[in-house]
């Protein structure tokens, strides 16, 4: 524990992030460019996530590592280890104990307080960056609130498909003037972004913090004929019986036998724990 | 009448060398001004000054706006600037190319400047976009294909439909024939004469091609290493022209 600073990174640099932060918080949505370091990680295994996490975690907090909603997955445990290695703080599963959340590709299922702060992490944080390359283009369309192109790849979804066809990565506009990428949750996590915790974006290789604070309004970009739908697969969870969170589909045998589960898996274990069971749960898996 | 566009004094310098200088002229509504000149005469660096795409080192471009009458455009914050230029102006790039986005379909093209400008209604634009490729003689069951699958006229025809979707009051266009054989050329000519003349638009076209001018111009301005040399009525100027090098470019034209 003494070979490390605090949370890996040395003071200056976690001073450094969070003036972006602060900067991130006071213009929601904006993407703040941060002098991102190297991790002893490779880049779109979370970088940015973990950068944010050193900066924001203090000694008496309790950390959670969530990868597509799961606390087991490699990236996940990896992460909480390196932390449980580089400060020393608690680690837990249960998002009710959490006070940072570092998660990859989902929000909770459970609702989040506001004594919570969920990081994201993020590969390419520009939503504008498929139909625009150019950066310095980029960002003059923010600046001047040009977000017509953005409508026209949801023009293009429909024209294509008949329907709104992004699934993840779904654009929406926050506190009526920046339009942010939700970095990829699926689409069905999108109206939950309005919430009470505070939530940070870190995005490691491209160099950019962005954040939502509390209680702020953040909008799924659609058009007046085909509105927003957050979608999941139409089925309960075969474990807990859960019929209204985000699942993950599993493929069980070469006969194409398939179960549906919660992706977020202290979800599913706190409900199975609770009494609740799905079509597939046996006694005692809980 | 006020004019709608009014230049005074143009001059772009790329360090020492003139790009081009002293040009100023009016355009009034429903006219259609012609600039030809050599390669290198500084055409495109004009047309480019009063388009916003590049900034003039001296002069004024006064547009006459919808809101607030004539306004310096090279004065205007750029948020309004940019914002002009896809409302009232419209730029048709001689590469069609750049002007159209390649990886988006037609129907697509044809929104964008519809949904920039605040267009929420799938229904409404996509049946904006059929009726515009009508307009540009595309078949509407094209409206999904990119313009990767279309011919280099059909692009440049997609180029014009989705500048002029927004009902612009101004046209910049450099070379919109350049590059394209004949036949493609005179139906394009045709169908760009017919919507000036239908839609009442104003449009500065820039070419090498005195064929186009004489076609499609009302007047003419002559350019050579940066300066005006003649300007006037386009028959006027391609019949008798004045200046030497004038001269030298109406009697340069191929007679078939």
């Amino acid at each position: 524990m003494s070979a490390y600073n605090f949370a890996y990174l040395d003071e200056q640099t976690k001073r450094m992030i969070r003036r972006a932060i602060l900067k991130g918080l006071a213009v929601p949505g904006y993407q703040v460019p941060f002098a991102s370091r190297e991790m002893p990680m490779p880049y779109g295994w979370g970088t940015g996530g973990v950068q944010v996490s050193a900066a924001t975690l203090t000694p008496d907090d309790t950390f959670k590592v969530i990868d597509q909603g799961a606390d087991d997955t490699t990236n996940a445990v990896s992460i909480r280890k390196f932390f449980e290695k580089t400060a020393g703080v608690a680690t837990t599963e249960e998002t009710e104990m959490a006070t940072v959340i570092q998660t990859r590709h989902r929000i909770p299922e459970a609702k989040l307080r506001e004594d919570q702060i969920l990081v994201y992490q993020v590969p390419i944080p520009e939503p504008l960056r498929f139909l625009e390359p150019r950066e310095t283009e980029t960002r003059k369309m923010h600046s001047l609130e040009e977000y017509g192109l953005m409508h026209v790849k949801l023009y293009e979804d429909i024209s294509q498909h008949g329907a709104i066809s992004t699934a993840y990565a779904y654009p929406v506009k926050v506190s009526g003037r920046y339009v942010m990428d939700p970095s990829p949750i699926p689409k069905f996590d999108n109206p939950k972004l309005e919430m009470e915790a505070i939530q940070l974006f870190g995005a490691g290789r491209e160099q950019r913090i962005y954040a939502v604070p509390p209680h702020t309004r953040v909008v799924s970009l659609d058009f007046e004929d085909y509105p927003f739908e957050a979608t999941k697969a139409n089925h309960p969870c075969d474990l807990c019986g859960a019929e209204d969170s985000y699942l993950d589909e599993v493929i069980m045998d070469d006969a194409g036998n398939r179960m549906f589960v919660c992706s977020d898996t202290d979800y599913c274990r706190s409900r199975r724990k609770a009494g609740h069971q799905g079509r597939m749960a046996t006694e005692g898996a809980a | 009448m006020t004019p709608l566009l009014q230049v005074k004094g143009i001059e772009k310098r790329y360090g020492t060398r003139i790009g081009c200088t002293g040009v100023g002229f009016d355009l009034y509504p429903g006219e259609v001004m012609g600039i030809v000149g050599e390669s290198g005469s500084g055409k495109s660096t004009l047309l480019n000054c009063l388009a916003g795409h590049l900034e003039p080192d001296a002069g004024q471009v006064i547009f006459d706006t919808r809101a607030n009458g004539p306004v310096d455009t090279l004065t205007m914050s750029e948020p309004e600037r940019r914002m002009l230029g896809r409302t009232d102006w419209a730029f048709v790039h001689q590469h069609a190319r750049d002007g159209l986005r390649m990886s988006v379909s037609a129907g697509g093209n044809i929104g964008e400047r519809l949904m920039a400008v605040g267009d929420r209604h799938y229904g409404d634009i996509r049946d904006k976009a059929i009726d515009w490729l009508g307009r540009v003689e595309i078949d509407g069951t094209r409206v999904d294909d990119r313009p990767t699958a279309f011919s280099g006229g059909m692009q440049q025809r997609l180029q014009i439909a989705r500048n002029l979707v927004t009902g612009p009051r101004l046209v910049f266009m450099d070379e919109p024939t350049g590059g394209l054989d004949v036949s493609v050329q005179a139906r394009l000519l045709d169908l760009l004469r017919g919507l000036v003349r239908e839609m009442g638009l104003s449009a500065i076209i820039v070419t090498h091609d005195l064929a186009v001018v004489r076609l499609l111009a009302d007047r003419l301005m002559v350019m050579k290493d940066g300066h005006v040399v003649e300007s006037g009525l386009t028959d006027q100027v391609l019949d008798d022209p004045q200046h030497a090098y004038t001269q030298l470019l109406v009697s340069s034209v191929l007679q078939v």
